[in-house]
């Protein structure tokens, strides 16, 4: 299972993120996967909890969107959507096509709190 | 967005690169950092490195993927058997565990290295990476790099070779590209082996085979060979020795390119 290296190398990049903004920790954690990345987004939410322990990400939300396959046909140059075993135009039947969309795995965004964070917050630690 | 090689935004993904760059502060003391980068951005950095390495000394790197024993080491050992006089030839074996593939190859005289990936199922870019600097990369023409036989975690990871063979042994069924798309998709040559079994499986039909390829939109050559009785060998023998002259050709021309700019520039 591929999944958890896939998730430390995750780690690494968001741990890069939150350092950059001298994060306090990690909120959320954006991914858009596409079913020929060869990641199933299942394995990655199981391995999350195991890569991101006693890291700024550990209490982070993992948000995995399914993004769709798309082809663009070679033949009739027009653009379907279609599934992942079957790249074939849906308009002309032709396999001479071009993911468009699918293959995927990208670290899309990270929302973080930090440190030193806006005036507001700064207040509401002067008043506690 | 990627600011090392712009890399990852897609006409599919493009609606989620967000005007106003790529800091989002909201009111409660977020900030949405936007990244679009590749999870195995590491990975593939490296991968491009490896390639460097091998064009840099002209050296054609393969790939050879597989489920568990289809073949990929026996027809190994039978392609040094017939090309191992003409050219110079190196193995990087990942397996699970054990040294056998590597004894394997060592005993045809060809230098092997054995990357034991443990619990991993698949080579990473920097494992490879590690196993070519015990390599004499100048000495060599071809380094052929056996993955750990497993259809699915190896298609995901770019080793930096040139070419992905992959292959798909008669007694494992003709349906195995629609099941596997997102390794049959990365194949730039697909070899049927075990083609001395055919006899005996009525049920492989090496015709749906490649139409089950073609469906995912994959316009790679199909061979069918025996490792076994040599059967089919040459076709596969004079593919290798093609990709090999083309690369030599390719890279023969971009040092001719280096150099005619060097002499030009002012
Ligand atoms: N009939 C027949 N058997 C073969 C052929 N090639 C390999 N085999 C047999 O298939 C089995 C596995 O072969 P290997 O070459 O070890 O396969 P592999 O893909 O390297 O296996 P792993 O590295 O363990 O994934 C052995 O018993 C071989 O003798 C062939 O062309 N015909
Ligand atoms: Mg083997
Ligand atoms: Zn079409
Ligand atoms: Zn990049």
């Amino acid at each position: 299972m591929h999944e958890l290296a896939v998730c430390q190398a995750l780690m690494d990049q968001v741990e890069n993120v939150a350092r950059e903004q001298s994060a306090a920790h990690v909120v959320s954690i954006h991914l858009g996967i596409g079913p020929l990345s060869g990641v199933e987004p299942g394995l990655l939410s199981q391995a999350f909890p195991i890569a991101s322990a006693g890291s700024l990400a550990a209490d982070a939300e993992l948000v995995i969107t399914s993004l769709p396959v798309v082809v663009h046909c070679r033949e009739c140059d027009c653009q379907s959507e279609v599934q992942p075993t079957r790249l074939l135009c849906s308009h002309c039947g032709a396999w001479q096509t071009t993911l468009v969309s699918g293959d995927e795995m990208l670290l899309e965004r990270v929302e973080v709190i930090c440190e030193k964070s806006t005036p507001a917050q700064a207040r509401g630690v002067l008043h506690s | 967005m990627c600011d090392t090689c712009g890399c990852n935004v897609t006409p599919g993904n493009a609606h989620l690169v967000k005007p106003g760059g790529a800091l989002h502060r909201t009111d409660d003391g977020r900030e949405a950092v936007s990244v679009l980068r590749n999870l195995l951005h590491e990975n593939d950095h490296t991968a491009a490195h490896n390639r460097q390495h091998f064009d840099q000394h002209g050296v054609l790197a393969i790939n050879l993927m597989s489920s568990p024993g289809a073949g990929k080491t026996a027809l190994l050992e039978a392609t040094i058997k017939r090309l191992g006089k003409e050219l110079s030839i190196a193995v990087i074996e990942g397996d699970l565990e054990t040294e056998n593939d590597a004894e394997r190859i060592r005993q045809h005289g060809v230098p092997a290295i054995q990357i034991t990936t443990g619990s991993a199922c698949h080579l990473d870019a920097h494992m490879v990476h590690d196993a070519l600097h015990q390599l004499d990369l100048a000495a060599l023409d071809i380094v052929f790099i056996e993955n750990v036989g497993n259809l699915v975690c190896p298609a995901s990871f770019d080793l930096g070779q040139h070419a992905n063979v992959i292959l798909l042994s008669v007694p494992e069924g003709d349906d195995k590209p629609a099941k596997y798309p997102v390794m049959f998709r990365a194949a730039d040559l697909v070899l049927l082996s075990k083609c001395d079994l055919l006899p005996l499986l009525d049920d492989f039909s090496t015709d749906k085979a490649r139409r089950h390829l073609r469906e995912l939109a994959n316009p790679a050559e199909v061979f069918e060979l025996s490792a076994r009785t040599g059967d089919g060998m040459t076709q596969w023998l004079d593919w290798v020795m093609d990709r090999e002259a083309r690369l030599e050709h390719r890279l023969g021309e971009l040092h001719t390119d280096n150099h005619a700019d060097a002499t030009t520039a002012p």
